[in-house]
């Protein structure tokens, strides 16, 4: 299970080369974090690993097959599997919180389930259970309108907590959120991870979260993989090479997350 | 810590909703005597199957093309002469409604009720011409004037001249009228106020207004010769009756011609005033 | 803002002054034969056979449902064509490849440009007459403009909760539902409503060519030369027209706020 890629490389529609070769060979549970400067790579990475692009040279293999050679129903169920969070939550604004994390189980419910949850939500109490995680449990019959960013982002987070995908995709989760809110975020996904024992790949803008939640680090710079160890083994100048073009190391910093004077509680229950 | 769900605080209402309109539709299939199963009638089907079958070939003999182009020319004249009709009504009384060029309102004046009572009345009136429909209009007229075109111009003269009258005045009245009431206050008469004061900001829209009225009036005389008011809908009429299929699709062919030219130019005019 | 005319203007101008006059005078209209004194005094005595309206109730009772029917073409056909509107605008809107948006572009081009009255003459011949065929002449007309319209709306429309579902394995009616429909479905009710409104006024004239409805009462009338039945059918055009123009504010006014 895990996945692994060898040797692959994807062109956009424009013409950008956004990933060169690219080897990457990830166990069953296992926690990865990609860092990199912003256009590096890390969202098409992400998205190959989702099944949502297809890359055009390369061997993919996701849990254990490969999308892009079985039927479209096969490629369907893959993808029920596989759970991304994007950075911008593509959450319909005028939805209500429980639809919006009810949507994550689409994949796997039939058709008359699917529409019959719109007009009379199936399992409130499960994606209240969620949403509860992410301190957003009262929040369960309002629009999304209402929310604010960092909050449509936890119900985005949420949405692919409820989904239970065997591999965890996150890009950027927590770039709308404030240090601490960010800290406890980060630590409910490896939290998750651990506990059902699935594979966790996220993107973080910071890498100083990265480091210190994540046991294995990938270092993504112009497509292609700079480097790839263990959290600990990470040096200052390899991270000032990746950033080199960026003029410093972004950072969430430890300090202003303790100075946020009482952190939203996150009820784990 | 485990709280009770919430039941869907919605889900009252959706089915409240939901019964209502179940009941509601109901009466209204009964009442539009909805039988689906009537168009599969053999009856019918016969009918509708030779009528059809009947439009190719088109009629395209010479004399009856003739007859066509006539009546297509007549179906723009119309539209173009019921719309210059109409603004001898909607230019008047658009501008009666608008308060921006109200001299009593300045002050206010002594008999400013006056004004407020005329604007309500201009305002009714408005109502009364636009809220009978345009075909209507023509079936009247057509008793009194006879067949032909005339009774279909002043019908689209008059529903157009109340609509728009509406839509002058409103116009008008969204137009900033600091400028007007700067002249009003200065001893301006009306119409100067209205020339130098609201037009040169509002003149765009009120032309870009009317030229689309223009080519709704197109479509409108298109039908008008339903109930005898002229044009190319009289030809449809005759033909239809008569179940000549390669006439009715000649007629149809150039019923499309003529809508689609009016929009093509109506857009044109508009891209160009805006 | 310009000041004066220009010179193109002044041409314009000229030229609109010039189809105006050139219409009246193909058009043979008798314009002065109509403001002559005879010509006054018929249109006096023509309008005075109209005053009083009917009054008789059981005439009312007869245009009560005229009108009552004459609300239901429009409503049922209105929904017919958001029906239709919907699964037209679907592949006008290029979800199903560039083949199925001409061919669905097409079809609605064609049910918007032939006028209802045209398509009521049609169905009369295809349903027999009465209310049905008027109700289905409207909603063919009406799923031509709806469709156009709900495609447009679809194309400004983000794509990415859409794909973002179908990314999670949802079928894509699953994924219309959940990640579509809550983003155009504002604009496509704000759509439908302003058709209703002009499908209640188009309803009530169909009736001139054998559709059902007040129309249908106002021809019989004015063919028995029965003024003051016309005069009342008349009023009840105007009372409809005028309650629909205040409750289609009225709802505007509630969903913009």
């Amino acid at each position: 299970m895990g996945f692994s890629l060898e040797g692959v490389g994807l062109t956009h529609a424009n013409g950008f080369r956004a990933l060169h070769d690219v080897d990457l060979r990830v166990a069953a549970g296992e926690r990865v974090a990609l860092v990199g400067a912003s256009g590096a790579g890390k969202t098409t990475l992400l998205r190959v690993l989702a099944a949502a692009l297809r890359p055009d040279g390369g061997q993919v293999s996701l849990l254990g097959m490969e999308p892009w050679t079985g039927s479209p129903a096969a490629l369907r169920r893959l993808r029920a599997r596989i759970g991304l969070v994007h950075q911008a939550p593509p959450i319909p604004p005028r939805q209500r919180v429980v639809t919006a994390v009810l949507a994550g189980r689409l994949g796997q419910w039939p058709l008359w389930k699917s529409l019959a949850s719109l007009l009379y939500p199936l399992d409130p109490e499960g994606a209240r259970h969620e949403l509860a995680r992410l301190d957003l449990g009262e929040r369960l019959y309002e629009r999304c309108d209402r929310l604010s960013g960092g909050q449509l982002q936890r119900v985005a987070l949420a949405r692919v907590l409820y989904q239970q995908p065997d591999l965890l995709l996150a890009d950027e989760p927590v770039s709308a959120m404030d240090p601490a809110l960010s800290e406890l975020t980060v630590a409910l996904l490896n939290e998750e991870a651990i506990r059902r024992g699935v594979t966790l790949v996220a993107s973080l803008h910071a890498v100083d979260l990265a480091l210190r939640h994540f046991p294995r680090v990938i270092g993504v710079k112009d497509g292609m993989i700079l480097f790839d160890m263990p959290a600990s083994q990470v040096r200052e100048a390899q991270l000032r090479e990746l950033y080199a073009a960026e003029g410093g190391v972004p950072m969430a910093g430890v300090a202003a997350a303790a100075d946020v004077a009482a952190p939203p509680p996150l009820r784990c229950i | 810590m485990m709280a009770e769900v919430r039941r869907d605080p919605a889900a009252l209402s959706r089915l409240g909703w939901a019964l209502v309109a179940l009941v509601l539709l109901w009466p209204l299939l009964r009442l539009a005597d909805f039988q689906p199963g009537v168009l599969l009638d053999e009856g019918n089907l016969r009918a509708m199957g030779h009528f059809i079958g009947g439009f190719l070939p088109m009629e395209t003999s010479h004399d009856f093309l003739t007859l066509l182009g006539k009546a297509m020319v007549e179906t723009l004249a119309m539209a173009t002469a019921g719309i210059a009709l109409s603004l001898l009504l909607a230019v008047p009384l658009g501008l009666a409604m608008t308060r921006a060029l109200s001299i009593s309102r300045i002050g206010p004046g002594r008999q400013a009720w006056i004004g407020t009572l005329v604007r309500a009345l201009v305002r009714v009136l408005l109502a009364v011409l636009r809220g009978i429909p345009e075909l209507v209009w023509a079936l009247l007229f057509v008793r009194v004037f006879g067949l032909g075109a005339t009774a279909g111009v002043l019908a689209l003269g008059i529903t157009y001249g109340g609509m728009l009258g509406k839509v002058y005045g409103e116009i008008l009245e969204s137009t900033d009228g600091r400028a007007a009431r700067g002249l009003l206050e200065a001893g301006s008469g009306r119409i100067a106020a209205l020339l130098y004061g609201l037009l040169p900001q509002a003149g765009g829209e009120l032309v870009s207004y009317t030229v689309y009225r223009w080519e709704c009036a197109v479509r409108a005389s298109v039908v008008m010769g339903f109930v005898g008011a002229g044009g190319l809908g009289q030809l449809m009429d005759q033909s239809m009756k008569m179940l000549n299929g390669g006439e009715a699709a000649s007629i149809l062919v150039s019923f499309l011609i003529l809508v689609l030219a009016a929009d093509g130019l109506s857009e044109f005019l508009r891209r160009r005033l805006a | 803002m310009r000041a004066g005319i220009s010179p193109a203007g002044v041409f314009g101008l000229m030229l609109l002054l010039t189809a105006a006059a050139g219409s009246f005078v193909f058009l043979e209209m008798p314009l002065g034969a109509l403001f002559t004194g005879s010509a006054a005094r018929e249109a006096v005595a023509f309008v005075g056979r109209f005053i009083p309206p009917e009054t008789d109730p059981a005439f009312l009772a007869k245009v009560g449902w005229a009108a009552l029917e004459t609300l239901a073409i429009s409503l049922l056909s209105t929904l017919l064509a958001v029906l239709g509107g919907v699964a037209l605008a679907l592949p006008a809107a290029g979800r199903q490849g560039p083949l199925a948006r001409q061919a669905a572009r097409f079809v609605l081009n064609l049910l918007r440009s032939v006028p209802e009255l045209v398509w009521a003459t049609l169905m009369v011949l295809a349903a027999g007459l009465g209310p049905f065929a008027g109700t289905l002449a409207l909603a063919l007309h009406t799923t031509g403009v709806l469709g156009r319209l709900f495609a447009e709306a679809l194309e400004n429309t983000p794509r990415s909760p859409a794909e973002a579902l179908t990314g999670l394995g949802a079928g894509p009616l699953a994924a219309f539902f959940y990640g579509v429909l809550p983003l155009v479905a504002p604009q496509w009710l704000a759509y439908a409503l302003y058709r209703w409104e002009m499908n209640i006024r188009m309803a009530a004239i169909l009736g001139f060519v054998g559709a059902g409805g007040l129309g249908a009462l106002l021809y019989y009338s004015l063919s028995l030369f029965h003024e003051a039945e016309a005069s009342t059918v008349i009023l009840a055009m105007l009372a409809m027209a005028v309650a629909v123009d205040g409750a289609s504010a009225w709802l505007r006014r509630r969903m913009a706020g």
